[in-house]
Formats: C-alpha cells, sequence, structure tokens
C-alpha cells in the first residue's frame, strides 16, 4: 500500500498539521425537520449528515427486545461522494461500519426506558475524505441528544494511525491510503473505556499505546466540540 | 408516500382550501421558501442543494466514460437515479429502489431529457465505441412534500455546476476542466389536487391527503417538456391546461433565480 510520498516537511504533515492536530471540525445540531434528532459535521473534506428516528416500535416484531430498546445503525454513502461513482445501495464496508457504529453507540444510551421500540441512527456521507466512520459517530452521538434520546454520555470518535513510523493523529485521505496503520477509535470519555476499536495495518505494542494515547486526546478534543454545538443549540443568549 | 393522518385533518385542510387557504398560510399559488446551492459535494463533479421549505434535497453528477447505446452510438449516456434513504423520513425503508423513487427519478430525467438541456452528441468520444456517462444522483435528506419540484431543480442545478476534466481522443483525462454542454433550464412545477382544488408545491400534509397530482415540466421557450400526473384521482382538460400554464410563469420565476446563481459561478 506504501506509496512514494513525502509525508512530513519540516515537521509538518501534507496539509500542514502538526502530529497531534486535528484537523477543523464544525458540527450543526437540530438540521432535519422529518428527524427526531439531527446532525450535521464537517470534518476536514468530510461532509456528513446524521438523522434519528425514535423510540418507536420495533419492527420486524421477531427484532423486540422485552427489557430494552433496540438500536439500529445504518451507514450510508452518497453515490457522488467518493472520486469514483459508488454504485447507489448497500455495501458490505457500508453494512459493517453500520455495525459498528451500532456498538460504540449503544453502551452510552438508556436503551432500558423503552421496551419493545427501536431507535434507528442514519448516517449519510455527503463528501467522503477519510475518517467517515469517526465522524460519523461523533454526529450520530450529538443527534441522539439532539433526539432527546437519554444517555449516560457523549460519544466522540477519532483515528490515529503511522505514517513514516510516526503516530499520527487523525489521518488525512494521502495518510489513510498510503500509511502505515489506521487505529479508529470511539471513546466513553467518563467511564474512560473505548466503544470503537479496529485497526489495520501495522504496529508494534509500543505504538499501539502510543496510538491509543493520542487518540484518546483527539477524542477528548471532539467531545469539547460535540458539546459546544449542543450548547450553541440549546443555550439562548438573552438570560440577563 | 404519504404518512398516516386523520380524517380530521383531512376535512381541516379541505375547509380551509373551500376559502382559497391552506394549513400554512399559503395562497394557494405560493411556493414554500426556495433555497439554492451550488457545489455542495466536491468529490461530485457538480452538485446542488435545494430546499423547499423543510423538504431538502441534495443532488450529485458523476462523469464517467463508456459505451453507447447501439441504437444511439452518436449521443452520450445519461442516467437519473433517485435514493428514498430512511434519513428523510419515518417511511422510507433501506433497500433497493420501489416505485416512488423510480417514479421520481424517471420524472425528472424525462424532463431533462426530453428538453434537449443537454447536447448529447457532444459527449461522444469517439462515435459509437467511446461516450460520456452522466449519472445524477438524487439524495433526498428531509421529505415534507414535493419531492418532484425539489429533485428536478437540484438535478439541473447540479448538471450546469458540473465542471469535468478534458478528454483527449482516447478518452484519457486531461489536466483542462469543461463545463458540460448545457443549453436549456427545464424546471418542473407539481400541483396537487384536493377535493375540487387545485394547489402548488404541495406539503407533506396535503400530500398524504389529495387526490391526485400533476408535474409539468417547462423550458425556457416556454414548451412542454414533460408531464406526470400521479396518485389515484382525475383531472378535467380546462385544470390541466391552466396548470400548464401555471407552470410556465412559476417556470420562468425559477428560472431566473438559477440563471442567477449559474452566473455567481462562473
Amino acid at each position: 500500500m506504501e506509496k512514494d510520498i513525502k509525508f512530513f516537511t519540516n515537521g509538518k504533515r501534507i496539509d500542514g498539521r502538526a502530529i497531534d492536530e486535528l484537523r477543523n471540525i464544525k458540527i450543526e445540531v437540530g438540521v432535519f425537520k422529518r428527524a427526531d434528532g439531527s446532525s450535521y459535521i464537517e470534518w476536514g473534506g468530510n461532509k456528513i449528515y446524521c438523522a434519528v428516528y425514535g423510540p418507536r416500535e420495533a419492527y420486524p416484531r421477531f427484532l423486540q427486545k422485552s427489557d430494552r430498546a433496540i438500536l439500529k445503525c445504518r451507514y450510508n454513502m452518497a453515490s457522488f461522494a467518493v472520486e469514483e461513482r459508488k454504485r447507489p445501495g448497500p455495501s458490505r464496508r457500508g453494512v459493517e461500519i453500520g455495525k459498528v457504529t451500532q456498538g460504540a453507540l449503544e453502551p452510552a444510551l438508556i436503551l432500558e426506558n423503552f421496551p419493545k421500540c427501536m431507535i434507528e441512527v442514519n448516517i449519510e456521507v455527503i463528501q467522503a475524505d477519510a475518517g467517515t466512520r469517526c465522524a460519523g459517530i461523533t454526529a450520530a452521538s450529538v443527534a441522539l441528544a439532539n433526539a432527546g434520546i437519554p444517555m449516560k454520555e457523549l460519544v466522540p470518535a477519532c483515528a490515529a494511525g503511522k505514517v513514516e513510523d510516526k503516530i499520527v493523529l487523525d489521518l488525512c485521505k494521502e495518510e489513510d491510503n498510503y500509511g502505515q496503520a489506521d487505529l479508529p477509535l470511539a471513546l466513553l470519555p467518563r467511564k474512560n473505556e473505548f466503544s470503537l476499536l479496529q485497526m489495520d495495518g501495522d504496529l508494534t505494542e509500543d505504538q499501539l499505546e502510543e496510538a491509543i494515547e493520542l487518540g484518546k486526546k483527539g477524542c477528548l478534543q471532539v467531545h469539547e466540540i460535540q458539546k459546544e454545538a449542543l450548547k450553541k443549540k440549546y443555550i439562548t443568549e438573552d438570560v440577563f | 408516500m404519504s404518512s398516516v393522518l386523520s380524517d380530521i385533518k383531512k376535512d381541516y385542510i379541505i375547509s380551509l382550501l373551500n376559502n382559497g387557504k391552506r394549513d400554512d398560510g399559503r395562497n394557494l399559488n405560493d411556493m414554500r421558501d426556495l433555497k439554492i446551492e451550488l457545489g455542495i459535494a466536491n468529490k461530485a463533479e457538480g452538485s446542488c442543494y435545494v430546499q423547499i421549505g423543510d423538504t431538502k434535497v441534495i443532488a450529485g453528477v458523476k462523469c464517467e466514460t463508456g459505451a453507447p447505446f447501439p441504437d444511439t452510438p452518436n449521443q452520450g449516456v445519461f442516467t437519473t437515479n433517485a435514493e428514498l434513504i430512511p434519513m428523510a423520513s419515518p417511511d422510507f425503508e433501506a433497500g433497493p429502489p420501489r416505485e416512488d423513487s423510480i417514479e421520481l427519478a424517471r420524472i425528472v430525467d424525462r424532463g431533462i431529457r426530453e428538453s434537449g438541456a443537454i447536447d448529447f452528441e457532444k459527449l461522444v468520444i469517439k462515435e459509437g465505441e467511446l461516450v460520456r456517462v452522466l449519472f445524477v444522483d438524487i439524495h433526498v435528506m428531509d421529505y415534507n412534500g414535493n419531492l418532484f419540484d425539489a429533485a428536478g431543480i437540484a438535478s439541473i442545478g447540479a448538471l450546469y455546476n458540473t465542471k469535468m476534466p478534458v478528454l483527449d481522443e482516447e478518452g484519457n483525462k486531461t489536466e483542462e476542466l469543461m463545463q458540460l454542454p448545457m443549453r436549456k433550464i427545464p424546471i418542473p412545477c407539481t400541483y396537487a389536487k384536493i377535493a375540487n382544488s387545485i394547489l402548488y408545491d404541495p406539503s407533506i400534509e396535503e400530500e398524504s391527503v389529495m387526490d391526485s397530482r400533476i408535474t409539468v415540466t417547462t423550458e425556457d421557450n416556454g414548451r412542454i417538456s414533460a408531464m406526470q400526473k400521479g396518485d389515484v384521482g382525475s383531472f378535467k382538460k380546462e385544470e390541466i391546461l391552466d396548470i400548464v400554464r401555471r407552470s410556465k410563469i412559476r417556470g420562468d420565476e425559477i428560472r431566473s433565480i438559477l440563471k442567477e446563481k449559474f452566473s455567481e459561478m462562473r
């Protein structure tokens, strides 16, 4: 996978960032009328919408759980979100990302409040530029809050990775495609545990530890941005 | 495409219409606020976001190359696809396109194709062998009524917004960018019939109680390039002709908004 690319110039990365620097992140809350909760995230060159429906009665019925709600997560990419047109409709990649997204978000939610119900999370990628699953999880968590789903905490996500044997935060497209390792993480900040962990590439044990530490720092920064976005939506200026 | 609505609501909407009024305060011929943004997804060769009231649609254009259809060896290929994704409504489900999204894509497709908006002959690289293949993908984000007009405007906006690489004789990409050979701006206008009233730009509540609808796509010169009557009701000839007249006027208004957007873009 490695290609002849100069990843660092004067200690700066291809897009001018430091090794522990996130791309620009902007989150908007409540962007759709029809959905019960929604959000929009721009993360570097990623543009992703998220809509939450529910809780409502789960169907098909055999999916219902008598003691709690089920969480369904759907990740989908617009056919025009990538360089080469993606065939519309579900893909194996999308299905897997939906599944790990569910696994990342569910531990933060209080689903016991809604037996036999379902909560649906829809993530739509309109423009993809490396790190869509982390951006999607980050946006989805905010949309769940916007939908009023009771939760223990927000779930921020962020990837760490390795390029030219250096551990870096939040891989850009070139680093993702031609780097040595990619480690997407989602953090439950209060519990201080990870609810998304995937890895592909090549890391030593020490590098893994360093990457997890750096990824966690990234997640904590993303967490602040999530909180700010929600505050901006709900705190009104004229208090005095 | 309709959500469940009580008979009470239907009676309410009809009684308002009998007095020439609508649920959201509009007159029968009023459109909700229209917002258009070009170039919102830069991995697409062209893109457009359209908002009509709370209905939000994104269209993207991707350009590829491929073989022409055997019966049109001297024309490029044009495909329109629409996705009613679960994001947009609690009633939409994931899966292969169903009747509604196929009808939507085909109405948009016909309006653009039949108007001659795109000069397909200029999309030929090698006659009979290699042509441009254009895909317009319509992504419905928030469904609150009148998808046809939102999708139609978004699609034509995205086509005008398209910048694609100039190709050499072999079909290889060069550094230079070009716009699509566009000639016209077809605009669809959708009217709903409820009881005996005809109203423009139906909201989702109105769609859920409407008897029938008509979409008329007009061109710059006042000609009609596509029409579609949908749902189960029926229309009188006078009603159809009146809708066409109104569509031409409304089409011109929307066209001038788009033209302004296109000139800002250049």
